[in-house]
């Protein structure tokens, strides 16, 4: 009896609370429209501080796009620990396929391939564009070369390093060499550059809180005469923020919506001039858009800075105003 | 309904609006309130719609202590407390309809809900043929009509009136004063600060004359008991 008199106090209580949610959900949803509205009556100046957002957001965005392409391509050399072993000219097509057999049998090594002097000679002619001097050289002057892969425990900088030295004190190895060191420079300015454009999207997202601060500023200055009278009937300093809430939160989601925009854009113009390019290398590399989770986080934090700011802006300028 | 005990608020730089005031009055009365300019009407009712806070003594509304009330509670005391002024003080970018919508909006009341009471206010008022019309259309008396409609929408306890007839002629004022009687028949309590005193003395209510930010007089209407100020 008791229970079933609890049961129904409780029942009552969550009907009253999903009530209460479905007119604050209502009460939310309608001064989201009424923000929507008065922006849409002042297209121009919406579009402008959109506009301003957008671009500021784009530039560190676009930069941030082209340093993970740039880090795409280059992926492809991060196991590019490869060491190339260049054999003495007298060293015998015998010989050299005995040691590539050697070396392919260490554990250290995941694959090793002979480029015989043949091999090379046709390779070089086919790419340089060399051919004719070299048929005016007469013999053929590359030496074999045997190109090593280690393992990728043995891919690290130090461990390739001393495999690199070890290698070198074999007998028919003229001259190895180990295709690191460029690889390793990249990196580091890469990291440069991500810093870089860590510091400059940190200062234009500042830049985008400021413009949407101001902007909020001069509208809370502009519904002046409003927000004392929405004082004196008794609105509370909730209802007299959420519309301001609203309209930032919307310059941002816009500005965000315009930086996306204008990425794709510039991805589009690039794209074409790129494959080119990667076309004149043999490389089938394709420019890499805005992928699904960098949209919705250009746009995401977009609209949380434009929150942000209107959300300053309303803090430090409402309270100023009190009806007399 | 509204107390006022050894009241006085001075401002800073040392003047003084109100000295030691003390004042009850009953739900359901009409009270005029007179004096000069300066001599602390409307300092008397921004402290009752706290506006402005007492630097002394304690100011009671409907069994609320205004001296304690905490901030965030100044928008729900506002809403037992209409308030009418002088200028008005419409949107302009608005309709009637949207400026006398306002306090139910505010309030958090639903849209059929408003709709009809707005509608029911405007009709007190003889505007209801205006709703749809901006403020800048009508005329002073139509203004303050509105504001008026504003103030008594959601229907509270208490309404404060400063200068409402300031700007009006002699007719207009007789026509909103008499609005205001209406209101009082049915149990609001009103304080209203004019010095239009030809117009008030022929209205039989208590008159509070105020001097140099003093209680000077306190005129009873007559055949009502005799006035006893420090009641608490």
């Amino acid at each position: 009896m008791k229970r079933e008199k609890r049961r129904k106090k409780s029942a009552h209580i969550s009907r009253r609370r999903r009530l209460h949610l479905h007119v604050w959900l209502l009460r939310h949803l309608q001064v989201a429209l009424s923000s929507l509205g008065r922006l849409a009556r002042a297209p121009l100046s919406t579009l402008m501080t959109s506009a301003v957002i957008g671009i500021s957001l784009a530039l560190p965005a676009g930069l941030y796009l082209l340093l993970q392409n740039v880090q795409e391509l280059s992926g492809s050399w991060d196991g590019a620990a490869t060491i190339s072993l260049f054999l003495h000219q007298e060293t015998s097509a015998r010989e050299a396929g005995e040691l590539t057999r050697e070396l392919g049998l260490r554990a250290d090594i995941s694959s090793v391939r002979l480029i015989d002097r043949d091999n090379a000679l046709e390779e070089f002619q086919r790419f340089s564009g060399f051919s004719d001097a070299l048929r005016a050289l007469g013999g053929n002057p590359l030496p074999a070369v045997i190109v090593v892969e280690p393992t990728t425990d043995h891919s690290t900088p130090e461990a390739a390093e001393s495999m690199l030295s070890a290698l070198r004190a074999l007998r028919p190895v003229e001259l190895a060499q180990l295709d690191l060191q460029w690889v390793r420079r990249f990196h580091a300015i890469t990291d440069i550059a991500r810093r870089a454009i860590a510091v400059l999207a940190t200062l234009l997202g500042l830049a985008v809180l400021l413009i949407v601060v101001n902007t909020i500023r001069l509208e809370i200055q502009n519904r002046h005469a409003e927000i004392e009278i929405t004082k004196l009937i008794g609105g509370t300093n909730a209802f007299i923020r959420r519309p301001f809430l609203y309209a930032g939160l919307l310059y941002g989601l816009f500005g965000g919506i315009l930086a996306w925009f204008l990425v794709v854009l510039g991805v589009g113009l690039l794209d074409p001039p790129v494959a080119r390019l990667a076309g004149l290398y043999q490389s089938t590399f394709e420019l890499s858009g805005m992928g699904l989770d960098a949209s919705l986080i250009l746009i995401g934090g977009s609209t949380l800075l434009g929150l942000g700011g209107s959300w300053v802006a309303v803090g430090r300028h409402l309270n100023e105003i009190e009806p007399s | 309904m509204i107390f006022f005990d050894n009241v006085t608020k001075s401002y800073p730089g040392g003047h003084r609006g109100l000295s030691e005031i003390n004042l009850h009055v009953e739900p359901g009365e009409m009270v005029f309130l007179t004096g000069h300019s300066g001599a602390g009407k409307s300092t008397l009712l921004k402290l009752i719609g706290l506006l402005e806070r007492s630097t002394r003594g304690q100011v009671r509304v409907g069994g609320r202590n205004l001296t304690r009330l905490k901030r965030s509670q100044i928008p729900f005391h506002r809403r037992e407390v209409g308030m009418i002024f002088q200028d008005h003080r419409l949107l302009h970018d608005r309709t009637v309809f949207d400026n006398v919508a306002m306090p139910l909006v505010v309030a958090g009341v639903g849209h059929s809900e408003t709709s009809r009471r707005v509608r029911a206010a405007l009709d007190k008022v003889s505007l209801l043929t205006k709703e749809k019309a901006y403020p800048v259309t009508l005329s002073g008396g139509e203004q303050q009509r509105v504001g008026i409609a504003r103030a008594v929408v959601s229907k509270p306890p208490v309404v404060l009136a400063d200068e409402p007839t300031g700007n009006l002629d002699p007719d207009l004022s007789r026509e909103i004063m008499g609005l205001f009687d209406q209101f009082n028949q049915v149990g609001v309590t009103l304080l209203i600060a004019t010095h239009n005193l030809d117009l008030i003395s022929t209205l039989n209510k208590r008159i509070l004359t105020l001097d140099g930010g003093r209680l000077a007089q306190d005129t009873r209407a007559k055949g009502q008991g005799p006035v006893n100020t420090m009641r608490t």
